[in-house]
């Protein structure tokens, strides 16, 4: 078997066996149902319209304070209490073991947005459903977390502090998730260009609305991978 | 499989914590570490595992270098303070160590039932790590090591946190298992080394001050053999005279007077026992006792490590 897989599952295993992962099951599916349903002002019922734009909208923002509570422990308390050395000392490279803490919360984000089918099973029995653009939001959803874990882990690696890492991976994040956007419009020629670029929710809104680009797509994957890339980095550099 | 290391150096920026260490360790070996903390005794054990980068020099098992990720599967180690996943039972992070080796499929329930056995564990295998003792704590490390029966084991204080009863079986392991593989172990505890390692090696400020058996080291400090004797004659001056004329003595002199002990000093290379006794046969002097003097383990340590 192969190590990525075998560390994976057992991350995986760590998040149900701990609270971690029914905690941010609940309240994910909690803030997410509410927003979709129950809010009064703009609801499913409130609009009139048979589409998931509100939850999507809102499990951007969710996912946004989430991800950092998963992506906080997967490297800092492994370099913490040491078991990192024990990962490392058998034939499992850098790359092996980043990219399994990878996919462990991935899996986890998957989890929950597995959970969130029946919100569409109903909603498209209520009018006339547009599955394209649901598809392609939940898409956009995945592709969106992969970069979020991205930029978790890389904050993860640089610390041995859970908290450190949960705020750092938070500050970045308000960084791709508004700071980028409101750099852009209040400045004009290539800067606003270079920023509306790298502004997250750019491109979220574009997948979220149905609209598959590619560009959008190598977005995602790049701050994914650049994340990836660069927690692999300062691992291999340990003292 | 023989174990080589060459020129390791390791530094931290202008301190070097390993200096231009080499050393082989054959087959059925038992190599005892020792040193003073900080001597860069873990530092060693890292970078042999490589979990540590190797600045300078290069540690190689059966011609290959252990930078080659591959070779990590020969190693079986046992870190210093033994992290363990707390949350995991027992026995399920024995099978996440043995899947993790490579420990194939058919032959994971097999082996860690062994390893159960082997280290004591099954009164203990169903509960979490985090409700262990830190003696079983310690059993489940040297478990995950040896999982996927390496040929080489690199412990790291093996023997912390153990009763002695513990002690005395996780030496015998030891043994046991040494005599078909490598192994490097490090302590602070002397008398272990003694009872469980075939050679020494003594590091200090990263830089090798003594290797060799017990045995070797003791003559090499101690220089020439010491015994101490009491004689029971007529006149003790006259014996002490008469031992100074030995020829294989170089040096006997009084430690009480009144009692007739003393303390002679062999020639180097040589043995002065049976001049003694034939001595005090000739004169018919009685010879009560004969104690070689040995130099302990300690003393050793301490001339070597305190500069």
């Amino acid at each position: 078997m192969n190590p990525t897989w075998i560390i994976a599952k057992r991350e995986l295993a760590s998040f149900f066996n701990s609270l971690v992962a029914y905690i941010l099951l609940i309240a994910f599916l909690g803030f997410t149902g509410f927003f979709t349903w129950l809010s009064g002002n703009g609801d499913v019922f409130f609009r009139k319209q048979a589409d998931l734009k509100v939850f999507f909208s809102i499990a951007n923002l969710t996912l946004f304070f989430f991800i950092p509570a998963i992506t906080m422990r997967l490297l800092a308390e492994e370099k913490k209490s040491g078991t990192m050395e024990l990962l490392l000392t058998k034939d499992v490279s850098n790359r092996q073991m980043v990219l399994g803490k990878f996919l462990s919360a991935f899996l986890m984000v998957a989890i929950a947005l597995l959970f969130t089918i029946p919100y569409y099973i109903t909603v498209s029995t209520l009018g006339n459903f547009d599955h394209g653009a649901t598809i392609s939001g939940y898409l956009g959803l995945l592709l969106l977390s992969a970069a979020y874990i991205g930029v978790g882990l890389f904050a993860s690696s640089i610390t041995n502090n859970q908290i450190v890492a949960f705020l750092l991976a938070l500050l970045l994040g308000v960084m791709f998730q508004f700071l980028f956007g409101i750099i852009a419009s209040s400045s004009s020629g290539w800067v606003a260009e270079l920023f509306n670029t790298l502004s997250l929710n750019n491109h979220f809104d574009s997948i979220s609305r149905g609209v598959i680009d590619s560009k959008d797509i190598i977005y995602f994957l790049s701050v994914a991978f650049l994340g990836i890339f660069l927690s692999e980095y300062v691992i291999g550099k340990r003292k | 499989m023989n174990i080589k290391i060459e020129n390791l150096t390791k530094k931290y920026g202008v301190q070097k914590a390993v200096d231009d260490i080499s050393f082989e360790v054959k087959t059925g070996e038992i190599l005892g570490f020792l040193g003073p903390n900080g001597a860069g005794k873990s530092t060693t054990m890292k970078m042999i595992t490589h979990y540590l980068n190797i600045d300078e020099g290069d540690v190689i098992i059966d011609g290959q270098s252990i930078k080659v990720n591959e070779m990590k599967k020969h190693i079986g180690y046992l870190p210093e303070h033994n992290p363990l996943y707390e949350e995991m039972p027992v026995m399920d992070y024995l099978k996440f160590a043995a899947e993790l080796q490579g420990v194939d499929k058919s032959k994971v329930d097999d082996r860690i039932k062994e390893m159960i056995v082997m280290c004591g564990l099954d009164v203990e295998k169903h509960k979490k790590i985090s409700e262990l003792s830190k003696g079983y704590r310690q059993r489940v490390g040297l478990a995950q090591a040896m999982i996927h029966d390496p040929d080489i084991l690199i412990l790291d204080e093996p023997t912390t946190g153990l009763d002695p009863n513990q002690i005395v079986e996780i030496r015998e392991l030891i043994k046991t298992l040494g005599s078909s593989k490598t192994v490097i172990l490090s302590t602070h505890i002397l008398p272990e080394v003694e009872a469980t390692c075939d050679r020494i090696m003594i590091i200090n400020k990263g830089k090798i001050v003594a290797d060799g058996t017990a045995e070797t080291l003791r003559k090499t400090a101690q220089g020439s053999q010491v015994l101490k004797v009491k004689i029971l004659g007529p006149d003790n001056d006259a014996v002490l005279e008469a031992l100074n004329n030995l020829s294989s003595v170089q040096n006997a002199e009084f430690i009480n007077t009144e009692e007739g002990r003393f303390e002679i000093q062999s020639q180097i290379d040589m043995q002065s026992n049976e001049d003694i006794f034939r001595l005090c046969a000739k004169n018919n002097w009685v010879l009560t006792e004969m104690i070689p003097f040995e130099t302990k383990l300690e003393d050793i340590f301490r001339n070597l490590t305190v500069n």
